[in-house]
């Protein structure tokens, strides 16, 4: 699957890490670790910027994070004006690993500090994409 | 402290809503008062730099054109950009040329004519000032991005939503009297105020932050003109030189950011590098002026520049000490909140403000007799870091 398939509306239509979109529609949420030393990313990079290798194998998410912030957009950029509002936010799984996200929709009274998890989501017009729930 | 580059022209149109020229005319405004105030014709300039960010109008490499229109044809000009701190990465590089001995005197010209598109279109183009792979493809823009770090701060430091109405009425207090403000009105506690429906300051944008909490887009150019020791001696009485200047990037992506409680990274370090070369602290300094693209940039500001201490920004402003009278005056042109934000002028706008106030020469605004100045000046979410100090002769 081409890059252009994921989140609401992609702005980059190839890159290297782009089985990240064939992963989400198995139901993963996966970044890369640098085969040679262990490095971990996510969001996910085909080139190892700690020892500059390219051998990159692929990794689930942990199952729990913390809600680390958040924010509610009551307005949207151009091309996204039909989801307002929506909720962004950064989840904090530890060691290092982060992700950025938009809460589900059902999400309510969102907290700093409360257990979340982020899960593959599937928009009716095809695009594919990650959201934050609730653990 | 080597007083080797002067800043000694500078120029600003007002920031308008719907400048009714283009972006060449607008230039042209800021570049006409800063030759004006040095004394300067064409030849004199060595080179030029122009400064904006991409894809507002729809100029391609505009240095080519903008450097014809401004008369500085056939010497070399380029462009540069750094988002919102563009102009000032102009500055630190033609800081750079003249010091390396390669011109005596640089015209750095921003501009930004944010008024071609419309505003969703222009939040679009913001948000893609961060990463277009990971994160615009959920619908980011900046001020949902630097309510990322205002929920965090909030919720750890103890600043409230009015401390953050507070830094707004601050900013309207200097909006009113400097007649270049795209917004000249005050604003009131009551404005932000959810129970008044007069309220026009309480709209929600991106929680926590609101309509009062944002600056305004807006159109206009700013442009200095620096010369070497010699030049500024012959162009300028009353040179403002260039002490230190610190710049420092910060990772793009939200995911990879260090806790976001701590606010925005990136000015401590700038600001480390610009306080060592100029040999100064942040009790030297007399007059600020900080990149309050939204209220709680300004509180992040006075941390990340030493002013208070690290989660205590909030007792500047309870205090009032960052008003004119104050102990370290801040943003007393109205900041960006009130002065408006067009993208790549607004740090030569900034600098602007520095060189009046060391030259005595910034009227309604002025600060008492201040002897040491500074810049800070932030593109992007907290992603590119500037921070330059200026003292005077």
């Amino acid at each position: 699957m081409g890059f252009d398939k994921f989140g609401r509306k992609s702005f980059t239509s190839f890159t290297k890490t782009g089985k990240f979109v064939d992963l989400l529609a198995e139901g993963k949420v996966e970044g890369t670790v640098c085969k040679q030393c262990g490095a971990k990313y996510f969001p996910p990079r085909a080139d190892c910027a700690q020892c500059l290798s390219k051998e990159m194998d692929w990794f689930e998410l942990p199952k729990k994070g913390t809600l680390e912030t958040f924010t509610t957009a009551m307005y949207a950029p151009f091309g996204f004006e039909a989801d307002a509002p929506y909720t962004m936010a950064v989840v904090d799984f530890g060691g290092g690993i982060k992700a950025f996200a938009r809460l589900s929709k059902d999400f309510s009274e969102p907290k700093i500090g409360m257990d979340v998890t982020v899960r593959p989501l599937k928009y009716d017009d095809g695009q594919v994409t990650f959201e934050i729930a609730k653990a | 402290m080597a007083k080797d580059v002067a800043v000694i022209g500078v120029g600003q149109t007002y920031f308008v809503r719907g400048y009714e020229g283009s972006i060449r005319e607008l230039a042209f405004e800021a570049f006409r008062e800063a030759m004006q105030d040095a004394n300067l014709t064409a030849k004199d300039v060595d080179a030029s730099i122009f400064c904006s960010a991409p894809e507002y109008d729809k100029q391609r490499s505009p240095a080519g054109v903008l450097a014809e229109y401004l008369g500085l044809v056939p010497q070399p000009t380029f462009y540069v950009e750094t988002v919102c701190s563009s102009s000032t990465v102009g500055v630190k590089i033609g800081y750079s040329m003249i010091k390396a001995g390669l011109h005596d005197i640089v015209v750095v010209c921003g501009f930004q004519k944010m008024s071609e598109i419309t505003s969703a279109e222009s939040q679009e183009r913001m948000g893609r000032g961060g990463d277009i792979q990971w994160e615009a493809p959920f619908g980011t823009m900046m001020p949902a991005y630097y309510a990322l770090y205002a929920q965090a701060y909030l919720a750890k430091n103890g600043l409230t939503l009015d401390d953050l109405r507070d830094v707004r009425v601050k900013a309207a207090t200097y909006g009113q009297i400097n007649e270049r403000a795209v917004y000249r009105k005050g604003v009131k506690p009551e404005d932000f105020d959810p129970k008044n429906p007069d309220a026009k300051m309480a709209g929600p944008v991106a929680s926590p932050l609101r309509v009062g909490d944002c600056c305004a887009n807006a159109d206009g150019a700013s442009c200095i003109i620096l010369a070497n020791a010699e030049k500024a001696k012959i162009f300028q009485k009353k040179p403002v030189w260039i002490l230190g200047i610190g710049a420092a990037s910060e990772v793009v992506n939200m995911a990879a950011r260090p806790d976001f409680s701590k606010g925005i990274q990136v000015a401590k370090a700038a600001a480390n590098v610009a306080y060592k070369m100029a040999g100064v602290g942040p009790k030297d300094i007399n007059v600020a002026e900080v990149h309050d693209c939204f209220t709680i940039a300004e509180i992040m500001a006075y941390e990340g520049l030493g002013f208070a201490p690290e989660g205590d920004g909030k007792s500047l402003i309870r205090e009032k000490a960052t008003y004119k009278e104050g102990k370290i005056p801040v943003n007393v042109d109205g900041g960006l909140l009130s002065k408006g934000h067009p993208i790549g002028a607004t740090g030569g706008s900034q600098i602007r403000t520095i060189v009046l106030q060391l030259r005595d020469e910034a009227g309604p605004m002025q600060v008492k007799d201040p002897q040491i100045g500074l810049n800070h000046n932030i593109g992007g979410v907290g992603l590119y870091g500037n921070v330059t100090i200026f003292g005077r002769d």
